[in-house]
């Protein structure tokens, strides 16, 4: 195991402030919907083990950002993105790095929970197999639902579909199955938007246990959430209709909630728009 | 004071909509009853037609007529060569129309990029479906029987069984391309997500949910393929023989060969064996649909 893995070691246990390591670097990066630019120049460090939320209004870009980086956005028919994210000493748009492979290591969790028609069980277990995993799978399912803080609920009937549960337990199912394949980063597109407040509070409790073990980038809607969760804060913006979306600030969430240096991300956190 | 109120909200609604609602209500009534008529013609001339081949034909099936060579005396004839050259036909164009209608499908859903060229495509796919069957006999004929008669064996079994593939293989193709379609990109954006090649995606989540869509379009071209005459006359699927075929590449004939060869003849008694033909031919179609029904509800019910 390369980069991430190796920090992560050094990093455990160890308080906020010290020993800090870099869990993915983003230079310039630029995306594009066939020729509309959608988002332009965003350059962030995102820390291991710390929790990363993405902030601004509807339509600034920041599902499209979360998107590049673990080239997801590439799937959508005409979307390109240009610049450079590392994920430990590897560029992940390098003509080099196989798209396969860097999901696999950056998982994702959606909007909206989407689990497969399968069992809870195989739900689960399909990635690790399809990603070669050799071990106990009973128990790779069992510590994945545990992590998601799902598996309670669900010991009892691994059979039944995943499509069964309630939105809340899906999307805990989703996560479950992004952790089965033991990714280094984890990136979560408002993962309690289409979710009522337990289900979020479930959902919140999980990412907190997270960032022990995976480095969490979360874009939501929700202020409050923000500033609950996340250790740094980037706020997106846009600042004339028709612009591509830009990083406006990015800082310890902190700051950014208390004293932020530019205006607009004062206006947006104290809810004067958007 | 709220009665007052309530005045005014009644005015100003009675000067926005004019509310007719019995007239409505009749409407729908009247809709309804039409919509019910439409169904009721479709089902009535269906039962009659039933009603018809049935007592005509069932009386004459026995375990002689299933299990008997066609005959010029009536009482001797049954209908044995074309029950097992349908069969055949059936388990044949199910071998070649089913993968390569899937695959073709998949292809053009999943794979394909979406430009002039496989519009195209798309566009001509649905106008073969509509293609006359004889047409398909005549390019069968040429291909097939002629061209490649050293492969096919000429008037064969596998040369009838190509034609009617190629006849039904646009409804196997548009049913799967639907059920593909009508799958939200969510299910391929989670595959990918953990990191899936394509191929693991379609595999894995793509085929199996579209499994039930699929099937419905294979149970429709099968009972489309195991009616047709005209691609088999083309073809040269024989209205009598003596033997039964014994691999892809011998002669036949088939259950609606048969059923044309008797309702030809002047005889009364041939015309009655022939009803009693279609209803051994709707009783193979009824299994094979079953069977594939059953399969379909098999993969709906698992999720």
């Amino acid at each position: 195991m390369t980069g991430i893995s190796e920090d992560r070691k050094h990093t455990e246990g160890t308080p906020a402030d010290d020993n800090m390591t870099l869990g993915m670097k983003v230079e310039q990066l630029s995306a594009f919907y066939g020729s509309f630019k959608a988002l332009t120049d965003v350059s962030m460090d995102i820390m291991a083990n710390r929790v990363t939320a993405l902030i601004g209004p509807s339509g600034c870009g920041k599902s499209t950002y979360i998107r590049c980086l673990n080239r997801m956005h590439e799937v959508i028919p005409g979307a390109r993105a240009e610049g450079c994210v590392m994920l430990g000493d590897r560029d992940i748009y390098d003509k080099s790095t196989d798209p396969v492979n860097i999901r696999r290591r950056i998982g994702m969790v959606f909007q909206k929970p989407n689990p497969f028609s399968k069992s809870i069980y195989e739900n689960v277990a399909w990635g690790a197999r399809i990603n070669g995993f050799r071990g106990d799978m009973d128990e790779l399912v069992e510590r994945s639902l545990q992590q998601a803080a799902l598996w309670e609920e669900v010991k009892d009937r691994l059979k039944a579909s995943g499509l069964s549960l309630s939105g809340g337990q899906q999307q805990r199912l989703c996560i479950a199955r992004t952790l089965a394949v033991e990714p280094d980063v984890i990136l979560m597109d408002e993962p309690a938007s289409a979710l009522d407040p337990v289900s979020t509070q479930k959902i919140e409790d999980t990412m907190d246990q997270l960032k022990q073990s995976y480095t969490v980038v979360i874009v939501t809607h929700n202020m409050q959430q923000a500033a609950r969760i996340s250790d740094y804060t980037g706020f997106f913006y846009i600042e004339n209709m028709g612009d591509p979306g830009r990083l406006w600030e990015f800082d310890e969430t902190e700051k950014m909630f208390s004293n932020p240096d530019r205006k607009e991300t004062e206006d947006y956190v104290t809810g004067r728009f958007g | 004071m709220s009665h007052g109120s309530t005045e005014v909200g009644r005015r100003q609604r009675a000067s926005s909509f004019k509310s007719s609602l019995g007239v409505r209500h009749t409407l729908d009534r009247g809709f309804t009853l039409i919509v019910f008529g439409a169904t009721l013609v479709g089902l009535v001339v269906l039962a009659i037609l039933l009603q018809d081949v049935a007592v005509d034909g069932i009386p004459l099936i026995d375990w002689h007529f299933i299990t008997s060579f066609p005959s010029v005396v009536p009482q001797k004839a049954g209908i044995l060569p074309g029950l097992v050259g349908s069969l055949w036909l059936l388990g044949l164009t199910a071998l070649f129309a089913v993968p390569i209608g899937i695959g073709a499908a998949v292809y053009l859903e999943e794979y394909a990029p979406d430009n002039w060229l496989t519009r195209m495509v798309e566009i001509n796919i649905s106008n073969l479906a509509g293609v006359p069957s004889i047409v398909y006999g005549l390019l069968a004929l040429g291909m097939f029987v002629q061209l490649l008669g050293f492969l096919t064996g000429g008037r064969s079994l596998l040369s009838g069984a190509l034609a009617l593939s190629l006849l039904v293989l646009p409804v196997i193709i548009i049913a799967t391309r639907e059920a593909l379609r009508a799958i939200p990109d969510t299910v391929r954006e989670g595959g990918y997500a953990l990191g899936a090649t394509r191929w693991e995606v379609i595999r894995g989540h793509l085929l199996p949910m579209a499994l039930p869509g699929a099937l419905t379009g294979v149970i429709l071209a099968l009972s489309r393929a195991i009616g047709e005459t005209a691609p088999l006359i083309v073809v040269g699927a024989a209205a009598y023989i003596n033997f039964l075929p014994e691999g892809p590449r011998d002669r036949f004939t088939a259950l609606p060969m048969i059923i044309f060869d008797w309702a030809e003849r002047p005889q009364k008694e041939f015309i009655s064996l022939a009803a009693a033909g279609i209803v051994v031919l709707m009783v193979v179609l009824l299994l094979a649909n079953m069977f594939a029904i059953w399969l379909r509800n098999r993969y709906q019910r698992r999720y």
